[in-house]
């Protein structure tokens, strides 16, 4: 199924009475999410990812703009006619039901022609609760069971009506760090698996980019880019999207561009074509360092840090935004770093430039110097 | 380890100590103490003595027409009272809690009885029922209005009496099983609504499903609280009939005892610490039943 946003936008009353204007959560988004696909909504905390949820839900009411699921107009339509399942952050599985009964209750809601016998629920129960691995769990409760057994009851109480949409909010935000390895992998088999159009939302970008098939990256209520998780770090749109993608985050410099060539701080690092002189902001991610004994680009060596296979370099550089610049190597280069200053050359294609003002990317063909 | 904590065990008990003797000399000796003088026949406590040891006190009370007077009384008052308080209490708690224009106001002018001196509820309750020589009362004017005719609700029929004293009795528990009710309905956390609300769930099934079992431990206290409370009732029905309850045919329990004690025909301990440990006996059995009902079906 297809889900369709157009101009979805949601504003909310102030509760600071000293403002008037309202909060705007989602400010005029537009995207059409193909069917069957893993779409990661991501962004800092605050941004709107969990009120676009909400809103295709159907919890919470658009201010304006449209919603379709496929060619079906759902704007108006309450959470329980749309068809969805919703994975809330806190499972929200009930407490006082065991773990059958939790994923019976989507069902045994369902009137009219669509109404069950009860043999029929318990084997769509049963399916539901064998696709994520708990069938040996049914007559629990809730508080006997782990955070990771949870979280898959709530996928499962969420799968059993078949929906046409899976809404996850934050799933794996409440899982240690093992776990949420496991179960990040765990959603993207079901969603291979059932073949449901699935939306999550996570503020973790190494979630989403591992998972989605495309990412929806967002900011204080505007959509900022949208794409594959690969295409959107390989080429962000804007200095907020580079900053926010990528582990270790980019380095950013105070720069500019003069005569055809890029500067950071004094050094030219960069040939570029036909750019306008200005001031800039350079974006270079971390693997784009190599080290090189004349390189163009000089820092303070400050350590080295190594992390299994990768090795950290970390100096400081006066042109940078951030208090230091983090550069990867693979670690047979290990021996070369020494002495106070550290020269790299760049990788063309990891190096972003960005305007000051708009902080908009600039379109460049560096090449090295 | 282990002597560690033999340590820190005999610290404890002294940190349990003051506790201890308080609720040793206030609670568990007079309990005692009652219990003993309930088997002592004809005790009189200015000279401290008793003609013999037996079962004489509870026959004599077990027979006495006024005791299961009031022992049909405080039944009465109980089944009625309890049941009927806490569902008035969930149906109004449940509607306040799903508005929310003035919610607040409304929440205080639930709360006001909690805080009005049980006495002086009672002089309303004289104001809305009592029949004097001036008038019938305001809701006998109501009845007559509707076409009936006044009925004496203060010194009249028993069940106009009975009416009164559970009305009343309602009226005064009500604001407290309200406040906690509203707290229990506000402590649910909003995404089981939402998650239900998804699910397809109706009002009545998310009521049903959802929200009463997670405040049933809250509708369970109030329930064991609402019995004890109940049959310990005494001074709501010295509000509405006077002291002299026996003659108007309203006595409880705990009046009977205390008449057995102070009253007009008073002075007789032993009869009055005899139906104090009947009463003991009995919301004691009616508590144990309690606890193992909700033991049963509350989920948490």
């Amino acid at each position: 199924m297809e889900v369709i946003l157009q101009n979805l936008t949601k504003k909310f009353p102030n509760h600071d009475k000293k403002k008037t204007e309202d909060v705007i959560a989602v400010n005029d988004f537009t995207f059409e999410i193909p069917d069957g696909k893993l779409i990661g909504l991501l962004g800092p905390s605050g941004c709107g990812k969990s009120t676009t949820l909400n809103l295709i839900s159907g919890l919470l009411e658009p201010t304006s703009g449209k919603i379709f699921f496929g060619k079906e107009d759902v704007t108006d339509l309450p959470p329980e006619n749309r068809g969805i399942g919703l994975v809330f952050q806190n499972y929200a599985l009930y407490p006082h039901m065991t773990v059958r009964q939790n994923i019976l209750f989507p069902l045994q809601n369902l009137k009219g022609k669509d109404k069950l016998s009860k043999a029929e629920m318990l084997a769509k129960a049963q399916e539901a609760a064998k696709l994520v691995q708990i069938d040996d769990l049914m007559d629990r409760k809730p508080g006997e069971l782990s955070g990771g057994q949870q979280q898959r009851v709530a996928i499962a109480r969420a799968l059993v009506k078949m929906p046409r949409v899976l809404l996850l909010d934050e799933p794996l935000s409440n899982l240690d760090a093992r776990l949420r390895l496991q179960t990040r992998e765990e959603i993207r088999r079901i969603q291979r698996e059932t073949k449901i159009t699935t939306i999550f939302v996570t503020h973790d970008q190494e979630e989403a980019m591992s998972i989605s098939d495309m990412i929806v990256v967002m900011k204080s209520g505007v959509v900022q880019q949208i794409g594959k998780p690969q295409d959107v770090y390989d080429s962000p749109e804007n200095l907020f999207v580079a900053k926010f993608l990528g582990n270790p985050p980019i380095n950013v410099f105070a720069g500019q561009i003069k005569d055809q060539l890029l500067y950071i701080g004094e050094n030219a690092v960069m040939r570029v074509n036909d750019v306008a002189d200005q001031e800039v902001y350079v974006g270079i991610r971390p693997e784009g360092f190599i080290l090189e004994e004349n390189g163009p680009f000089v820092c303070e060596l400050s350590g080295v840090e190594v992390m299994g296979r990768d090795v950290s370099v970390v100096c400081r550089s006066s042109a940078s935004l951030n208090p230091t610049v983090r550069a990867i190597i693979s670690a047979e280069n290990r021996e070369k770093v020494k002495g106070a200053q550290v020269h790299f050359a760049l990788v063309s294609r990891k190096v972003f430039v960005f305007n000051k003002e708009t902080e908009a990317r600039i379109a460049i063909e560096g090449t090295a110097l | 380890m282990i002597k560690k904590l033999r340590q820190s065990g005999w610290k404890g008990w002294l940190y349990l100590l003051p506790a201890l003797l308080f609720l040793g000399v206030f609670m568990v000796y007079p309990l005692i103490d009652v219990f003993v003088y309930s088997f002592e026949e004809g005790y009189n406590s200015a000279s401290q003595t008793y003609q013999g040891i037996g079962l004489y006190n509870y026959s004599y009370v077990l027979h006495d027409p006024y005791f299961l007077q009031a022992v049909k009384n405080t039944f009465i008052l109980v089944i009625i009272t309890v049941p009927l308080s806490t569902l008035i209490a969930l149906f109004i708690s449940v509607a306040l809690s799903s508005i929310k224009a003035l919610r607040n106001l409304f929440q205080t002018i639930y709360f006001l009885p909690y805080v009005t001196n049980t006495l002086a509820v009672g002089l309303v309750f004289m104001i809305l029922f009592k029949k004097t020589a001036y008038s019938d009362g305001l809701i006998n004017l109501l009845i007559n209005w509707f076409g009936g005719s006044s009925v004496d609700f203060i010194d009249g029929p028993y069940w106009a009496k009975m009416f009164v004293l559970c009305f009343y009795t309602i009226w005064v528990v009500m604001p407290f099983k309200i406040l906690i009710l509203t707290s229990a309905l506000a402590s649910v956390n909003q995404s089981y609504y939402d998650a239900a609300k998804v699910d397809g769930a109706s009002n009545f099934r998310i009521f049903t499903r959802i929200t009463l079992p997670m405040i049933s431990p809250m509708i369970f206290y109030l329930v064991i609280t609402g019995f004890i409370g109940a049959f310990k009732a005494y001074s709501d029905a010295v509000a509405l009939f006077g002291t002299d309850l026996n003659a108007a045919g309203m006595n409880t329990i705990v009046g009977y005892v205390y008449d057995m004690l102070y009253g007009n025909s008073g002075g007789y301990p032993s009869y009055a610490s005899a139906a104090a440990i009947i009463l003991f006996a009995i919301v004691l059995t009616i508590t144990t039943i309690n606890l193992l009902i909700s033991k049963k079906n509350v989920h948490y």
